[in-house]
């Protein structure tokens, strides 16, 4: 199968490791992503704050240049927040006219044009459980992820709000997709309550008291469960539980260590792939005791930090102060 | 045509209420007028507890015509948008979109008490719009030595994590269709002041 794949700002850098793993496993897969051309962020929960006009043509300007791939009308995002912003602008342009008119008249400026619905929108969970399937998976398994305990994380924005004509393709409350994909890798999934509660977001950024509870409930949720690692299919969701684990546990005065991996780092093992080739070894909160237990020798991670640029940062101007 | 928005409200039109307002300001059908009061979205939300008004508050205080208490409120900038509410609502509401329709009117009207939220927003766009990708060590860092200076310090053992497992860039990407993201901006923009 063919895909238009958006990768999304965090995939560049932060959520790097989620990046190589998912196209580490699309060959064996079966599945081919072309990558939208010259896309721009999707304005993550930022801009529609601000401009609602200007957010969504944002957002359309990527399915204008994913719309110019003929070869597929399938666009899949691995990032739950650019799947939901990609999916609401599809949808609501082909809901409202008036909408989908002005968004329109501003994209003709920048030689664009883009039709409610043309594409369909798609989280890379849902198109390799439901378009390669399960069992065209298990039979690719070598190496089964036995004896590790899982606690399996949707997130918010992956199933809800249901929208459009195609709803979400999982229940927005109680989850089964990511269950039953880590099940069928070998691995003990336990049945977590908070799979689908919220990360967060940027709420660290904006009161640390309300962003490290929400960190903290679903870090000691998944502890009390004895789960090994908590696996997740959002770099925003991987950012707030592992590279601020540290700074919440100094918040609390807690001393949790619970490793965060995205479920294609997951495949990849169950798979037989390499640790380091599926960018595991990034992760803040150390994954490698939880994953010898089944066997997997990460070796110490060879990043070579790239020093600053000497000359100073290109910084943009403040936003004008009140 | 750009006049009418300007002109006093002729005689026999009366202004729009605050409610109207909200919806048209809202994509699509928000249904905030089938709201029942339930009280369902409050019930739902994980950071109720640190709004100053619930959901369905601030949904009862629309209705009666409370701008500028509603426009100040925290509520909206507290909303971390996990859509619990709206899938819950029994009438459909589309709960967090209207909650971004009082951030951008909070915002246009410059009536929120704490600009830590908005200025995050702002800060964060204004990269996109001169670059087309976000950049976190940008923005962390301007948002952190703006409202937080202690804060770099205690965020400083989290950056230096992420800059030493390569997950943190030092400049920002540039797309090659800048100039024509910044028309299509601006035209929307336009398009935005005219409505
Ligand atoms: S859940 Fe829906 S109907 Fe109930 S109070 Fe909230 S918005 Fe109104
Ligand atoms: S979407 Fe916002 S208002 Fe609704 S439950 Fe979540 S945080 Fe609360």
């Amino acid at each position: 199968m063919k895909y238009s794949y958006f990768p999304g700002c965090s995939l560049e850098r932060n959520a790097s490791a989620y990046h190589v793993s998912a196209m580490a496993i699309a060959e064996p897969l079966g599945m081919e992503f072309v990558e939208v051309e010259d896309w721009n962020c999707c304005g993550a929960t930022e801009y529609v704050s601000l401009n609602l006009i200007a957010s969504y043509a944002l957002i359309a300007r990527n399915l204008a240049q994913a719309a110019k791939e003929t070869s597929t009308k399938q666009l899949v995002a691995p990032c739950s927040a650019c799947y939901l912003n990609l999916k609401k602008c599809n949808a609501y342009m082909e809901e409202s006219p008036s909408l989908e008119e002005k968004i329109n008249l501003a994209l003709a400026a920048g030689g664009l044009s883009y039709k409610g619905g043309t594409l369909k929108v798609r989280h890379l969970l849902d198109v390799i459980v439901n378009d390669v399937g399960y069992e065209a998976i298990a039979a690719k398994v070598t190496k089964p992820l036995k004896g590790l305990r899982v606690a399996p994380y949707y997130g918010c924005m992956i199933v809800r709000p249901k929208l459009g004509k195609n709803g979400t393709f999982d229940n927005p409350e109680y989850p089964t997709t990511l269950d039953k994909l880590l099940k069928v890798l070998g691995a003990t999934v336990i049945d977590f309550p908070l799979k689908a509660h919220c990360c967060g977001g940027h709420m660290t950024q904006i009161s640390e008291s309300t962003g490290f509870e929400l960190i903290r409930r679903l870090i000691k949720g998944a502890t009390d469960y004895k789960a090994d690692l908590i696996v997740t299919l959002c770099p925003m969701c991987q950012l707030n539980l592992d590279a601020f684990q540290g700074a919440m546990n100094a918040h609390f005065n807690t001393t949790y260590h619970m490793p965060v991996l995205y479920f294609t780092q997951m495949i990849g093992l169950a798979f037989g792939m390499d640790a380091a080739s599926l960018g595991i070894g990034t992760e803040l909160v150390d994954a490698r005791p939880a994953l010898e237990k089944i066997g997997v020798e990460v070796p110490e991670a060879e990043i070579v930090v790239k020093k600053p640029p000497k000359e100073a940062l290109p910084m943009p101007s403040m936003p004008e102060e009140k | 045509m750009s006049s009418a928005s300007v002109s006093p409200t002729p005689e026999g039109i009366r202004q729009k209420t605050f409610l109207e307002e909200v919806i048209e300001n809202t994509p699509g059908d928000c249904h905030l007028l089938n709201c029942i009061q339930c009280g369902t979205c409050g019930g739902s939300c994980p950071s109720g507890q640190d709004m100053d008004h619930t959901p369905r508050a601030i949904f009862a205080m629309i209705s009666a015509g409370l701008k500028k208490e509603v426009l100040k409120s925290n509520t909206p900038w507290y909303c971390v948008s996990c859509y619990y509410c709206t899938v819950r609502c029994p009438q459909s509401v589309h709960i967090t979109d209207i909650m971004y329709t009082l951030k951008r009117l909070a915002v246009k009207e410059k009536v929120y008490d704490d600009s830590k939220a908005p200025d995050f927003s702002k800060t964060f766009v204004d990269w996109v719009e001169n670059y087309g990708r976000a950049f976190e060590l940008g923005l962390m860092s301007m948002h952190l030595i703006k409202h937080n200076p202690f804060g770099v310090f205690k965020m400083a053992g989290m950056g230096m994590g992420m800059i030493s497992k390569g997950r943190m860039a030092f400049t920002p990407t540039r797309i090659k269709g800048i100039d024509s993201l910044k028309a299509i901006l601006n035209k929307a923009k336009e398009l935005e002041a005219m409505a």
